[in-house]
């Protein structure tokens, strides 16, 4: 029952990051048609604008030094993806087959940077020594970082609803992800919406970041490819453009991963993960869930 | 009377095909000037091409400016509202948020929209995904109704509608036309006897016709040619 | 016939190479016929012949797949572990190889084009994972795992392994582009090519004239992904051993560079760009060490020593400024085999 416990948990907790990266690609692509191939650059980025910070904190003690650094990692995030959609995705506005290709040219020339600037092996992060520590429930030991995860994915999912329901951009968003040619035919000019929707993404991605930092231990150049391509099959998997579907899904992954780990074979678990949208596909091609937000 | 839209050489292509070979007409400023035509001879292509939805070619003035190369949220910032044909409302808002959604002026005219249509205020929370079609086309004409436009360009409003709310579209066009503009693309030729003052006729992508439109409607024969309608 | 006459005058000249002693400098490191320079060209033949197969189905057909890697990693993995882990001939390798090169992507490809657009590149993106997973797992300690598998030299041909039978690999590999460009240029001219092109410009036209598309799919599908494999085992030649790397996502990916900095749907596009991207890859690795790079401030050498920093770069421009690739410069307007699968995409 504990083992149940434990892995229902840390399942949740893989699931949030999931979902933390994954929201972001789910809105870009939703609004604005475009296969972010730089998202995991956002991650990256984000994790390195930490890491780097809380190395020139030195003096101070870790809780300050670990915040300040996340938000570091943030703002990063942030600014780096707003800076790429204005340079790089805005001129080449209706031209998505172009646009998917800058975000792959992007992706792998930010991974080349920081392994050229910072080296290809991990450092190691500094965090809090709590979030290292176990908090017992259930019988079962949960490592603190993950419940920070699941709640950084919640707030995070609630707050993009609030945003998506509650104000104008929002509303704009919404309607854009149904028809943007409609939605400029009310005199609105959706490229800022598109930058926005990026750097909402960078935050999120950074917040993945910084997070995936803290539950490694360490950061590494590498982490933003390889959690991208489950963020794409968790998208995928919910439907694209949908956040609550992504939601979702973020959720069966996590779970459905750490199950198969254990209770079938280690490794096994990815491979479910695979079939799982294989499956997903062929059965509804649209992903599952047909709405947005 | 000055031309409002004044439209010159407009060619368009749609992939391969060459849509618009060359349309040259004007808009005088007041009232309803219909847009007929056969099926697929380039109505809707037309007014896509004045919003700016559809890449275009040749020379379209509004108000005196080019907007030939303007892109589609600045032509209607200039007050062009638009119809599209399908209605196009965002199934996933609520009617409330469709017209939210439209606002541009500093005074959009509610009161305006709701007195033409007091069942959107009803259904104000309603997702306009779960509309019928002529509450959906309410929606439609209702956010362009919102700001103070001078042109609005209608496409096909009674399409696919019952004869009951024909007539109601058909009032509403004759209360829109005392305060804009319109440019309108109707196959139902009653409505447009009821509520045009010109005509302008497409065949195979170029203008074949313009003048008044109770002389055209009157005409049978050309009715016949023109619009494959009716007898010789 | 006098279509080629320029490509047999290339294979001419290339098939002569090893037998000069001529040095150019900073385009290689040594004179081309040193075993360094071969190894380098040979590389760059092969990763050519496969990102033509890659071109078939992206360029020609309009079919984005994300998961094309796979089909190389197979005839690099299945060869080695077949003659190191099996301990199987050489002979009998390669055969089994080129069945599992055809019935694996007949079976994925059934499944996978089943679906289109986005749909289909997630699934092909997916199956190539599970590949990549299977390779890192190292299930019965067949594929070595992170570490990769290195093939049993006694059971290659004698007359490949060594360093001094180079020249010998550089004209298998030479054989292999040759036989690949031959086949897709075939292809591409024959009826079902025509199809192919068909389906990539408008797929409701060709079910309109009583053709099934899903068929001709899953025929292109299974012959860029054979020629794939046949590249993969050339490369398993090359290099002595398989690893994980030839399975990722990234290596796919790096293909789809090759082929638009070359030029989609062309006839020399996607050879030009798998042989400028190896050999840049390969030289810019180089460069790094070398005085001329050394000396430039700190801030322009570090990102400038990571070779893919600088062809993530150059992809960006050329996708900026000449997105037709490099065979189309001079060519502004946008190239069809884009536009159409901005629209197969967007279904």
């Amino acid at each position: 029952m504990s083992t149940f416990v434990l892995l229902t948990i840390t399942g949740l907790g893989l699931g949030a990051l999931y979902f933390l990266i994954a929201s972001g690609l789910s809105l870009i692509y939703g609004l604005m048609g475009v296969l972010n191939f730089a998202h995991g650059a956002f991650l990256t980025v984000g994790a390195y604008a930490m890491w780097f910070t809380e190395s020139k904190l030195t003096g101070i003690s870790v809780l300050p030094r670990f915040l300040l650094g996340a938000l570091a990692g943030l703002v990063a995030g942030a600014v780096f993806a707003a800076l790429v959609e204005l340079v790089l995705i805005r001129p080449l506005y209706k031209r998505h087959i172009e646009q998917v290709l800058v975000t792959v040219g992007l992706g792998l020339a930010t991974t080349a940077l920081v392994v050229a600037i910072w080296g290809n092996d991990a450092r190691t992060v500094v965090a809090p020594a709590w979030l290292g520590k176990t908090t017992t429930v259930f019988g079962a030991n949960i490592p603190n970082d993950r419940w920070i995860l699941i709640i950084a994915a919640v707030v995070v999912l609630l707050a993009l609803n609030a945003f998506l329901k509650r104000t104008r951009y929002g509303l704009i968003i919404r309607a854009g992800v149904e028809n943007r040619a409609m939605v400029t035919a009310l005199g609105i000019d959706v490229r800022r919406a598109f930058t926005l929707v990026f750097a909402i993404g960078g935050v999120a991605a950074a917040l993945a970041g910084v997070l995936g930092n803290v539950y490694f231990s360490t950061v590494d150049p590498s982490r933003g490819t390889s959690l991208l391509i489950f963020a794409f099959i968790v998208v995928v998997i919910g439907g694209l453009g949908s956040l609550r579907g992504t939601a979702g899904s973020a959720v069966v992954v996590g779970l459905v991963q750490q199950y198969a780990n254990y209770y079938a074979s280690s490794g096994l678990g990815d491979l479910s993960v695979v079939l799982l949208l294989g499956l997903v596909l062929l059965a509804r091609p649209g992903g599952l869930s047909r709405s947005f937000a | 009377m000055s031309a409002l839209l004044s439209v010159s050489d407009l060619h368009v292509y749609l992939g391969e095909s060459h849509i618009l070979q060359g349309i040259d007409f004007d808009v005088a400023e007041g009232g309803v000037t219909a847009l007929l035509g056969r099926n697929g001879v380039g109505k809707t292509t037309t007014l896509r091409a004045l919003m700016g939805l559809v890449d275009r070619r040749g020379r379209i003035t509004l108000t005196g400016e080019d907007v030939t190369a303007t892109p589609t949220h600045k032509i209607v910032r200039r007050g062009v509202g638009y119809v599209p044909e399908d209605r196009d409302v965002f199934a996933g808002l609520t009617v409330d948020e469709n017209l939210r959604l439209a606002e541009r002026d500093t005074e959009p005219r509610y009161e305006l929209v709701y007195d033409l249509f007091p069942e959107l205020k009803q259904r104000g929370k309603q997702l306009a995904g779960t509309l019928s079609g002529g509450q959906q086309q309410m929606v439609a004409i209702g956010r362009a109704l919102l700001n103070d436009n001078r042109l609005l360009l209608v496409d096909e409003p009674t399409k696919g509608l019952a004869p009951l709310l024909v007539a109601e579209v058909a009032r509403v066009l004759e209360r829109v036309a005392e305060l804009a503009t319109v440019l309108l693309v109707e196959q139902n030729l009653g409505v447009v006897r009821r509520v045009a003052r010109d005509a302008v006729v497409l065949d195979t992508g170029r203008v074949v016709h313009v003048g008044p439109a109770q002389e055209l409607l009157a005409d049978k024969p050309m009715v016949h040619r023109m619009l494959g309608v009716g007898h010789a | 016939m006098r279509k080629w006459a320029v490509p047999m005058a290339i294979l001419v000249v290339l098939a002569l190479v090893p037998q000069f002693s001529i040095d150019i400098p900073y385009v290689f490191n040594g004179p081309i016929n040193t075993p360094g320079t071969l190894q380098l060209l040979a590389l760059c033949l092969v990763f050519g012949g496969v990102a033509m197969s890659y071109d078939l189905l992206f360029g020609y057909t309009g079919l984005l797949s994300f998961g094309h890697a796979l089909y190389f990693a197979v005839g690099v993995y299945i060869t080695a572990i077949a003659i190191t882990k099996w301990h199987w001939s050489f002979v009998a390798a390669i055969a089994f190889t080129a069945l599992i090169g055809v019935l694996l992507p007949l079976v994925l490809g059934a499944v996978s084009l089943r679906v289109g657009g986005i749909a289909f590149a997630m699934v092909t993106l997916a199956f190539a994972q599970a590949g990549s997973i299977l390779a890192f797992k190292n299930p019965n300690g067949w594929t070595g795992g992170e570490e990769g598998l290195g093939a049993d030299y006694t059971k290659l041909p004698a007359g490949l392994v060594g360093i001094f039978n180079t020249k010998h690999l550089y004209w298998v590999a030479l054989g292999f582009v040759t036989v690949a460009f031959v086949i897709v240029q075939w292809a591409v001219a024959s009826s079902p090519g025509h199809i192919w092109q068909a389906i990539r410009e408008n797929e409701l036209r060709v079910e309109v004239l009583g053709l099934r598309p899903y068929a001709y799919k899953l025929m292109v599908f299974v012959l860029a992904s054979l020629i794939a494999t046949a590249g993969g085992v050339v490369y398993l030649l090359l290099l002595g051993g398989a690893t994980p790397e030839v399975t990722s996502a990234n290596f796919t990916l790096t293909l789809l560079v090759m082929v638009v900095i070359g030029g989609t749907g062309t006839r020399w596009g996607a050879l030009l760009g798998g042989v400028i991207y190896t050999w840049a890859n390969e030289r810019l690795g180089d460069a790094s060490s070398s005085h001329a790079v050394s000396s430039l401030p700190s801030f322009l050498r570090t990102p400038l020593q990571q070779p893919l920093f600088v062809l993530g770069v150059l992809f960006i421009l050329v996708v900026f400024f000449v997105p037709g690739g490099l065979v189309r410069i001079g060519k502004v307007r946008r190239p069809r085999t884009l536009q159409r699968l901005q629209e197969a995409m967007q279904k």
